[in-house]
């Protein structure tokens, strides 16, 4: 090779190692300097903003967070990311990128959370419905079984045929917990009333869930109530003339007569207090599992089949849980082997209420492993 | 009891009917010669189409249509790159299922939170009233019976006119219909078109009858899912509605037999449709030469007169 072209060369490699260094410092320093100005919050949906049921109202979180600070913060998401290996890679891009803050808002997240938060530990995370935590990671969570409890209590009093449907995604201790918060209430109204439990294992699949309503349908339920993300099984109990509850967001425009109420996920003041502490500077890792006082969980207006003696029993449950004098796992509660687990006047307490993996008496079939 | 089975096998009915649609076209297209993978891409086009008319025009009819021309455009693009500019079908057919994906979802935003009133089941008159039977076989939707219709039409069409006879001959050996002076690409456009016809239909009974509403990737899966059945069917229309609603009932099946409580892992149910149907193509590939034998001999391989 002839001395001009090895010149050449080297001078070529130099200046594509110069520019490369300059490139890489830019995009830092953008990054440094959004620190000062605006808070880049990141949110990792497990599903389709359009679901109109969990990623529906975490979204409506992300926008609450945009009408109060305005022009103090910048979100990002990505939608329908799946748990597992993707959702690293998801976490990962959103924190290399200059985030301040991310939301991951599922489960499955829970792990690729951690791992990420290890190798950027300026940056905070907020994982929901985890139990794992790290300096900068803060888990949080709502107690659905708290309205759990009062749409059992209103199920209790509105079956007839003492069946009552309820379709589950993965049998993890939350889903398990809600089955149960639910079949207890239910029976402290109705002691006969039985719960059947089908699993999708998905959290969203309209068309898979449709079919499971329809199922419970045919074997007997006249009423149902989902632990999944999608409005399809109210909509096929509304098309069959069954009653339903709604899950994480109002679906009463998919089911008007059908739906007795919903559980409606609330996460806009949580969602603000925290990107305010990360503006503060005063934000912390912490674990909050907030429920009915807090606003967390909340209601639509009762549809309009619900008689009034049913809401009025319903509100009854609401009080009692925000003053503390119910409790939803309160004693005595019987596994379906008939053994008593819970004595009577005990509370289940929060550790044993988050690994819960049994069924308690009053829900037909096995739980799967 | 046998009510509870009589209203499974409805359910039955209605989870195998989008199966049919878009397993069907894919027949005819592959059977000229052309792999379309995009079959996912077409159905959530069908479906989105087909809601948004739907409840634009309120007439379900003019959904139904909307759907199928969705598709028609569709797979119109996906010919002209495979066909006119030969590009690889397998890239272009996943490509095609990636632009459905997003551009449903693009197209569908303002459409989520609506609901629709579904398509009326259509009774025969008289043969609807008997017994078991009745209830069963004649009280479907307009898309359903269309569902057998078109199996039927496409069987008798393959095996039994001039045109059917070409578009296997396409399929099986272009060179040698060319050389007849058959027009292969004019033949694999019009399979093409009839493919992503029927799978826009497909799609617009998933959003219009199944769950009638639009939610993003509604389809979860039923595009692949024809695909395989498609070879399952050893490109044949008969075993591809059995396939059809083998898979169906299975998955409906297994929902019944947790609600019934039976005792086996809720995973391994879910899992029990594409374990049947693996289960039955290895028992159907025992003899490796029939696969070979049935597979159109080109499929996939792009068509070039000149060369």
């Amino acid at each position: 090779m002839s001395p001009s072209f090895t010149s050449r060369r080297r001078t070529l490699i130099g200046a594509a190692a110069l520019l490369a260094t300059l490139a890489g410092g830019l995009s830092i320093a953008p990054a440094a300097l959004a620190q000062d100005g605006v808070t880049r919050v990141g949110f990792v949906y497990v599903g389709p903003v359009g679901d109109h049921g969990w990623t529906y109202r975490h979204d409506l979180g992300r926008q609450a967070i945009e009408q109060q600070f305005g022009d103090r913060v910048e979100t990002t998401f990505v939608e329908s990311v799946a748990e597992g290996a993707d959702a690293e890679r998801v976490i990962r891009n959103l924190a290399a990128d200059g985030h301040d803050l991310i939301f991951t808002t599922s489960f499955g997240f829970m792990n690729p959370t951690i791992k990420v938060a290890r190798d950027f530990p300026d940056v905070k995370f907020e994982h929901a419905t985890g139990y794992k935590r790290g300096d900068n990671v803060s888990t949080y969570s709502a107690r659905f079984y708290e309205g759990r409890a009062v749409l059992g209590t209103m199920a209790g009093m509105m079956t007839k045929t003492n069946t009552v449907g309820y379709i589950g995604s993965f049998p993890i201790p939350e889903v398990v917990r809600g089955i149960n918060a639910f079949t207890i209430a239910m029976r402290k109204v109705n002691p006969e009333a039985e719960v059947k439990v089908v699993w999708v294992n998905s959290w969203y699949d309209p068309g898979k869930e449709a079919d499971a309503a329809k199922t419970l349908i045919d074997q007997g339920v006249d009423l149902i109530t989902q632990h999944t993300d999608s409005p399809a099984p109210l909509q096929v109990a509304q098309e069959r003339g069954v009653l339903g509850f709604g899950q994480a967001s109002d679906m009463a425009s998919f089911a008007p007569e059908s739906q007795l109420t919903s559980i409606i996920d609330d996460w806009d003041a949580y969602y603000v207090s925290r990107v305010q502490a990360v503006m503060d500077g005063s934000w912390e890792s912490q674990d909050v599992w907030y429920g009915i006082e807090d606003g967390m969980v909340a209601f639509p207006d009762y549809g309009p089949n619900v008689p009034d003696d049913v809401a009025e029993a319903a509100e009854l449950v609401k009080e009692g849980i925000v003053s503390g004098t119910l409790h939803p796992f309160q004693g005595p509660i019987m596994d379906q082997a008939g053994n008593e687990v819970v004595a009577e006047g005990d509370v289940l307490g929060d550790d044993v209420l988050l690994g819960m993996d049994y069924y308690v008496e009053g829900v037909q079939g096995a739980l799967p492993k | 009891m046998s009510e509870t089975w009589v209203l499974a096998l409805l359910t039955i009915v209605t989870a195998a009917t989008p199966l049919v649609y878009a397993g069907i076209g894919e027949l005819v297209v592959e059977r000229a010669g052309v792999l379309n993978l995009g079959l996912e891409g077409l159905l959530l086009g069908g479906a989105v189409a087909a809601f948004a008319v739907a409840h634009l025009s309120g007439s379900a009819t003019l959904g139904i249509l909307a759907g199928l021309f969705a598709g028609v455009l569709l797979s119109a693009l996906f010919a002209f790159l495979t066909l006119t500019l030969q590009s690889s079908q397998v890239a272009t057919g996943l490509a095609l299922t990636i632009f459905g994906i997003g551009l449903s979802a693009l197209i569908g935003q303002p459409l989520v939170g609506i609901a629709f009133a579904g398509l009326p089941s259509l009774a025969v008159p008289g043969l609807s009233g008997i017994p078991v039977l009745g209830a069963l076989l004649f009280q479907h939707d307009v898309l359903v019976y269309g569902s057998f219709a078109l199996v039927g039409s496409v069987a008798w069409f393959l095996s039994r006119s001039r045109a059917g006879l070409v578009l296997r001959a396409v399929g099986d050996s272009p060179e040698a219909a060319h050389a007849l002076g058959y027009p292969v690409i004019r033949v694999r456009y019009a399979a093409t078109l009839f493919g992503g016809a029927c799978a826009g239909v497909g799609g617009a009974y998933l959003s219009l009858v199944y769950t009638p509403m639009w939610v993003e990737n509604m389809s979860a899966g039923r595009g692949w899912i024809a695909l395989a059945l498609v070879v399952f069917a050893i490109w044949q229309p008969g075993r591809l509605l059995f396939g059809a609603y083998l898979f169906g009932g299975i998955s409906i099946l297994q929902l019944h037999g947790q609600a019934m409580g039976l005792a086996v892992p809720s995973q391994l149910m879910s899992m029990l449709p594409y374990a049947t149907t693996i289960l039955v193509l290895v028992l159907i590939s025992r003899d490796g030469g029939r696969i070979r034998r049935n597979a159109p001999a080109s499929i996939g391989r792009p068509f070039h007169p000149t060369l």
